[in-house]
């Protein structure tokens, strides 16, 4: 009890940042759930494969910490393009393998969530199996610096150097943690501003709210569908940046517990609600922290995963409600 | 025996009722048809003829069949449990369409019953370990049902992965319960030693009886894994009978009608909330007992031994054969769990080919290897509807 007291403001602030990236995270479930009704279980592998596009960008510029300012903040941009880029295509790639053809057969969720699931099985493995596949297209010794132990963790080299801005409470918070708050915060307003003020935003509201009501009025659903995708992949590459910048070290199957918990935020919020995915987010960071704190390290996970339940029991529409459809214009 | 013989006049009524739709293709029900038109004593001699070859299957050691690079009596019970599991886990999705994300948490309450209260902290006899496993693990499906079944459809995925996580986890950090170190010395089924039985060994296509090479019938061995499947596949036909007599019940039908629509079985005077809890625990049951065989088999369990990953395999496996079709889920087990060990030798790639092999089955055989006949009814008529509605027998393509 003592450590939760002592350490509230650190628990506090590292919380929030893992909030931050749960809640980013978070947004292409329940986007994709908003529109489609189906849990995108591969969308973790769409998170992994950005974190993956920004390392390569920092191996590739070779940026040593403490460089220029203006270098610095130029690499994180080209990694956050890359890890946002990837992350997009990614995203659309499996709307087109995974999900096209189903939607089109208008076939069980189940047999989406299965057909999700071996996506993110495949895109994994060929993740961990990078370094074979350079191999098989004659590339595996220029590529090396890439594809070198694709079986262990990945390093990402930070070129900003985490400095202390300011003490609250005997803790000091780091430049990385207000980024990765604030830029958090920032791109949800923007994702949120984006559906309800643009086509694409009132398309993907419409869909949500009634499909095929929406392609009566002339939406075009599937290119409402890819949009949702490819917002949805762009916010994960986002998060994967973010990320890297505070945790260092990615790995070809650490997609799937950050998927298991963003989804876990994106329910405490309410799914398919796109302001309440931030709030989950930071609302399960804080309880895993705190939680942990309380009752020990090693129970992170099932505090975590209580919370899940007690919210689903008792308001399981979670904590704002579903309401992709219903948000008001 | 009305059956007796194939009468023209059921064929072209059948004929009549599933006409050829684009999307079923050919013509599924002719096998099925064959086999139940064969008369009584041919059926249950050709149906006794493939319970003796199933037994005999370590024994035979078919070159094809057989794993190069691993015990295959090791393979055949892994394969065994992942059918076991797969039919407990049809009760529950497949009939009753609830879909748990967190089975393996049943498998693991079975699995650490035998184990902790055989080795660690009791040393009981495995006699009363596995009907204590099987109460054990219903008790917890009942208690875990009861808060989360009030849950609707897809919270109830995740309410079942967050159990089956707690479950893991809580074996994982408590001291009691072994941590992370797991637990050896399980008990092993009692053996006793009655005749020994010998291998084949293949030259080609010609098979050798080898006297080198035997299994002891009825020893539990550590080396020897033919026994411990062959535990498994009696347990298994028992679970067959079984889940037929629920399925042509009362119980079953209620199941079906819950999954189908919930609020019409409602209406209809169908205790829904009770029948779910019922397929449930019933998938508990089966559950637990297969982590129950599992554990003593293994000898040794360890809380990795029950990886959220193990339960995404089983919904997969349901799924791919076709939940709701006994033979189906057997022939999606089959596939989940024999073929990665099959190519073993292309240990790097086989999870890569089994993700794609999913996505490609979805996508391409939504329906599963071997739907129920019902969906396949079902599709049918839905098929002859839209043909009345629009004058057109081609699909109609819902993006509108």
């Amino acid at each position: 009890m003592s450590f939760l007291f002592n350490n509230f403001v650190e628990l506090t602030v590292t919380g929030l940042v893992l909030g931050a990236v749960y809640g980013l995270v978070a947004l292409g479930y329940t986007l994709v759930y908003g529109v489609l009704q189906l849990i995108n279980f591969a969308h973790s592998e769409v998170w992994m494969f950005g974190s993956f596009a920004a390392v390569w960008v920092t191996v590739a510029l070779g940026v040593a910490p403490g460089s220029a300012l203006p270098v610095v903040i130029g690499v994180l941009l080209l990694a956050l393009l890359a890890a946002m880029t990837v992350s997009g295509g990614v995203a659309l790639l499996l709307e087109r393998v995974a999900y096209r053809r189903l939607i089109r057969l208008d076939a069980p969720k189940l047999v989406a969530l299965i057909s999700a699931i071996g996506a993110s099985f495949a895109l994994a493995e060929i993740m961990g199996l990078r370094d074979r596949v350079a191999g098989w297209i004659g590339l595996r010794d220029t590529l090396d610096p890439y594809v070198r132990s694709a079986r262990d963790n990945t390093r990402f080299q930070n070129p900003l150097e985490t400095e202390g801005l300011f003490t609250v409470g005997g803790y000091t918070v780091s430049n990385v943690d207000v980024i990765i708050i604030v830029s958090a915060v920032l791109m949800m307003v923007a994702l949120d501003q984006f559906i309800r003020r643009t086509r694409t935003g009132r398309g993907i509201r419409a869909v949500a709210q009634d499909s095929e009501a929406a392609a009566l009025m002339g939406v075009n659903r599937n290119r409402i569908i890819r949009a949702t995708f490819l917002v949805g992949g762009i916010m994960a590459g986002a998060a994967a940046l973010l990320y890297l910048m505070r945790f260092g070290v990615t790995r070809w199957n650490a997609g799937f517990l950050l998927g298991v918990k963003a989804f876990t935020a994106a329910v405490l919020g309410g799914i398919g609600n796109v302001r309440g995915a931030l709030l989950g987010g930071f609302v399960l960071g804080l309880a895993e922290n705190y939680g942990s704190a309380l009752i020990g390290s090693e129970w992170r996970d099932v505090v975590a995963f209580l919370l899940l339940v007690v919210i689903l029991l008792f308001r399981p529409t979670g904590l704002l409600g579903e309401s992709l459809g219903r948000a008001r214009a | 025996m009305t059956q007796g013989k194939a009468s023209p006049d059921t064929e072209s009524a059948v004929a009549r009722t599933t006409p050829k739709s684009p999307r079923l293709g050919w013509d599924r029900g002719a096998l099925s048809r064959r086999v139940t038109n064969l008369p009584k004593p041919a059926k249950w001699t050709l149906i006794g003829v493939l319970v003796v070859l199933l037994y005999l299957l370590p024994l035979l050691e078919i070159p094809i069949l057989s794993t190069p690079d691993t015990d295959f009596g090791a393979v055949l019970f892994t394969v065994a449990s992942y059918v076991l599991v797969a039919l407990g886990l049809n009760v529950v999705l497949g009939y009753a369409g609830l879909l748990d994300l967190g089975y393996v948490g049943f498998y693991a309450v079975g699995a650490y019953t035998v184990a902790v209260l055989g080795s660690l902290q009791a040393q009981l006899s495995w006699w009363l370990l596995i009907p204590l496993a099987v109460v054990i693990t219903t008790i917890s499906g009942v208690l875990l049902g009861a808060p989360t079944l009030r849950v609707r459809g897809d919270y109830l995925a995740i309410v079942t992965l967050g159990f089956g996580e707690i479950i893991r986890l809580t074996a994982l950090n408590t001291e009691w319960l072994g941590a992370a170190k797991g637990i050896t010395g399980v008990p092993r089924p009692p053996s006793v030693e009655l005749f020994e039985l010998p291998h084949l060994q293949w030259e080609g296509a010609t098979a050798v009886i080898d006297l080198d090479d035997k299994t002891k019938f009825l020893v539990f061995g550590v080396a020897d894994q033919a026994p411990y499947y062959w535990l498994a596949l009696t347990v298994i036909f028992i679970v067959l009978g079984a889940d037929r007599m629920l399925r042509l019940s009362r119980v079953g039908r209620a199941w079906e009608a819950t999954r189908e629509d919930e609020d019409a079985a409602e209406l209809m005077g169908v205790p829904t909330f009770k029948f779910k809890l019922l397929a449930f625990a019933s998938g508990a049951f089966i559950g637990g007992l297969s982590g129950a065989l599992f554990a003593s088999r293994q000898g040794f369990i360890n809380p990795e031994s029950f990886q959220l990953l193990l339960s995404i395999l089983f919904v997969a496996a349901v799924v791919v054969g076709g939940a709701g079709n006994r033979w189906g889920v057997i022939m999606g087990a089959i596939v989940v769990a024999y073929l990665p060990e099959r190519f073993r030798g292309f240990e790097e790639w086989r999870l890569l080919v089994f993700g794609m092999a999913l996505l490609i089955l979805a996508n391409f055989r939504p329906q599963g290897l071997i739907p129920p006949r019902r969906t396949r009814r079902a599709q049918a008529v839905d098929e002859q509807l839209d043909a009345l509605e629009e004058g057109t027998d081609r699909v109609r393509d819902p993006r509108g």
